[in-house]
């Protein structure tokens, strides 16, 4: 019998989505007798209780304080649940944010950790994690022997987000003092995408690294142009300014929500890019690497040069 | 000034490969090492702030590897950083990133640097855990994913863009001492010149162990065990194969079909 505690993240009060994935994470190695809380901090937090309230969560633990990003303060909340509730599991989603508190949260705290998680059981009373390696060519099992809490971020976009109603009670916690190190200035969006609309595309061809050289895109737009679909890249392509960042496929870029055929040539599919396409139904991947990682969710598997695969192509249009 | 930039020496498989006899790791042989492609850009930020301060401000890469890890380093001394540290004891052969976040912090103590740049996270583990949790164990401000930095040496305060989901940066200012795990694209990394690598040979490299330090091995004990490594089932990729011409022909059909053309 023990407590797991989510902890959930909003931006600019608005709850996000990967931390109902969170739950989802959570829930799923629930014991029989375990409580599973969900922990916000934001301005109003009793306003996002609502919505955390689903179905398995016990308890919504509201922390008033700020909507401002700070990862000092999640820190001393992690460490004051960690000194008040002894939880024997924390969970959360491994966002940017999470890149910034949680491994400062688990090392302050000595607690057992691992991020980017993609599945999470239990073998008898171990907890156990599974996790990539080697720029996902592996996996591995891992788990946190004499580690009485341990600490975890999880994939997002891999877990379902938790939903049936709930009937969590909401409690309310003091912010803890915290050093805030921090100050939000404002918000930087994305430049202006200049009609390029990779999220409303049915059909992308994208190109990674393997195009080479900035010489050797424009062949592409052509391709792209001539077979109907829109060109997207990865993220070294608009890095190196030969793409706009408007075409940059995966999770700093942009999702490919409305794509049913995506022809990724010269794309290894680090995971990042994968975030941003890997659901689409119908991949084709060009590769010369055939243990490219992005050949692991490809429907079609080509494995060959880009560059001649390309011009061939272009002789049936 | 100074600004102390620990790097990593990355892993990557071979097309084939094997696991080591325990199943928890793949076998050494077939493991090719390169610098991490993130602290290249952790490198040139600190370059790029040291040649605008006009070479007052003193760049120290720190590595923690085996013999192995030297080539790494240098690169990153060729580059243009000062000096060098590399830190090992096999005790570290399954250290994580909390584990080098406990070697970092005693070096921090050591070298007292005004800034630390790491790489937001390395490309074979992408565990993106060292910088920050080094930050935690100094108490130290902090940011991760820096994507914009605006930075004078000694400066009690710098001003930055973490870089979020879906392209959307948040511009922030932090407290200095700070600890920042620098993202891709901040800026163009330089190549090393052919005088910089020759140069690279000659520039000091502390060699330092966990006793030096005054850590044992039970202080750098990872937070998680690895039970099994395993490739991963593979996903149901139907290859095309034949000449480019007959693949491309397939490919053809395939969008054709799949477009209701």
């Amino acid at each position: 019998m023990s407590e797991i505690i989510v902890i959930a993240i909003q931006r600019d009060g608005e709850l996000r989505s990967s931390s109902l994935e969170a739950i989802t994470a959570a829930r799923g190695v629930k014991q029989a007798g375990d409580t599973l809380s969900v922990a916000i901090v934001a301005a109003n937090p009793q306003g996002l209780a609502g919505a955390l309230s689903v179905e398995g969560v016990d308890e919504v633990i509201a922390v008033k304080a700020t909507d401002e990003f700070q990862p000092d303060l999640i820190e001393a909340v992690v460490g004051a649940l960690v000194a008040e509730r002894k939880p024997s599991l924390i969970v959360t989603a491994h966002t940017v944010d999470a890149w910034s508190f949680a491994p400062a949260a688990a090392i302050k705290n000595g607690l057992g950790f691992a991020t980017d998680v993609m599945a999470l059981r239990r073998e008898g009373a171990d907890l156990v994690a599974t996790r990539a390696g080697y720029a996902e060519k592996v996996l591995m099992d891992i788990d946190f022997p004499g580690k009485d809490t341990v600490l975890l971020t999880t994939r997002t976009n891999v877990f379902e987000p938790a939903s049936g109603q709930g009937s969590a009670k909401v409690t309310e916690m003091a912010a803890p003092a915290a050093d805030i190190a921090t100050k939000h200035e404002g918000w930087k969006q994305p430049a202006d995408a200049g009609g390029i609309d990779i999220p409303g595309s049915e059909f992308i061809l994208s190109i990674g690294r393997g195009v080479a050289d900035e010489a050797n895109v424009e062949q592409f737009l052509e391709l792209a142009d001539k077979v109907g679909a829109t060109l997207g890249c990865s993220r070294p392509i608009a890095d190196n300014g030969w793409l706009p960042k408007a075409r940059q496929v995966g999770q700093s870029g942009q999702l490919a929500a409305s794509c049913r055929l995506y022809v990724a040539m010269g794309v290894s599919g680090s995971v990042q890019h994968q975030w941003g396409m890997k659901h689409v139904e119908n991949i084709v991947a060009v590769n010369t690497d055939p243990e490219a990682s992005i050949f692991s969710i490809a429907r079609y598997g080509i494995v060959g040069d880009m560059f001649e695969i390309a011009s061939e192509l272009e002789n049936h249009f | 000034m100074k600004i102390l930039v620990p790097v990593k020496q990355i892993a990557s498989l071979d097309d084939q490969f094997e696991m080591r006899d325990d199943g928890r790791d793949v076998d050494e042989d077939y493991l090719e090492k390169d610098l991490n492609e993130f602290d290249h850009f952790s490198v040139e930020e600190a370059l790029l702030i040291k040649e605008a301060a006009g070479d007052e401000v003193e760049v120290v890469v720190a590595i923690v590897g085996d013999d192995d890890a030297d080539d790494a380093l240098r690169t990153a001394l060729a580059k243009g950083a000062d000096r060098g540290i590399r830190v090992w004891d096999d005790a570290l052969a399954n250290a994580d990133g909390t584990s080098i976040a406990r070697i970092l912090a005693k070096l921090v103590e050591r070298e007292k640097p005004d800034m630390v740049f790491t790489g937001a996270q390395s490309s074979d583990f992408g565990s993106a855990t060292t910088g920050m949790a080094l930050a935690g164990l100094l108490g130290w401000p902090h940011a991760a994913v820096v994507s914009n930095l605006e930075y004078k040496p000694g400066a009690s305060s710098a001003t930055l863009r973490r870089e979020l989901e879906g392209g959307l940066e948040e511009v922030m200012t932090i407290k200095c001492p700070a600890v920042l795990s620098i993202q891709l694209g901040i800026n163009q990394p330089r190549y090393a010149s052919l005088r910089g690598i020759k140069q690279a040979k000659q520039k000091p490299v502390d060699e330092l162990s966990l006793d030096d330090l005054g850590l044992d091995a039970s202080d750098v004990a990872p937070a998680f065990n690895v039970r099994k490594m395993y490739a991963p089932q593979r996903g149901k990729a139907e290859l095309i194969t034949g000449s480019a011409a007959e693949q491309a022909a397939r490919l053809a059909q395939i969008i054709k079909e799949i477009r209701g053309m």
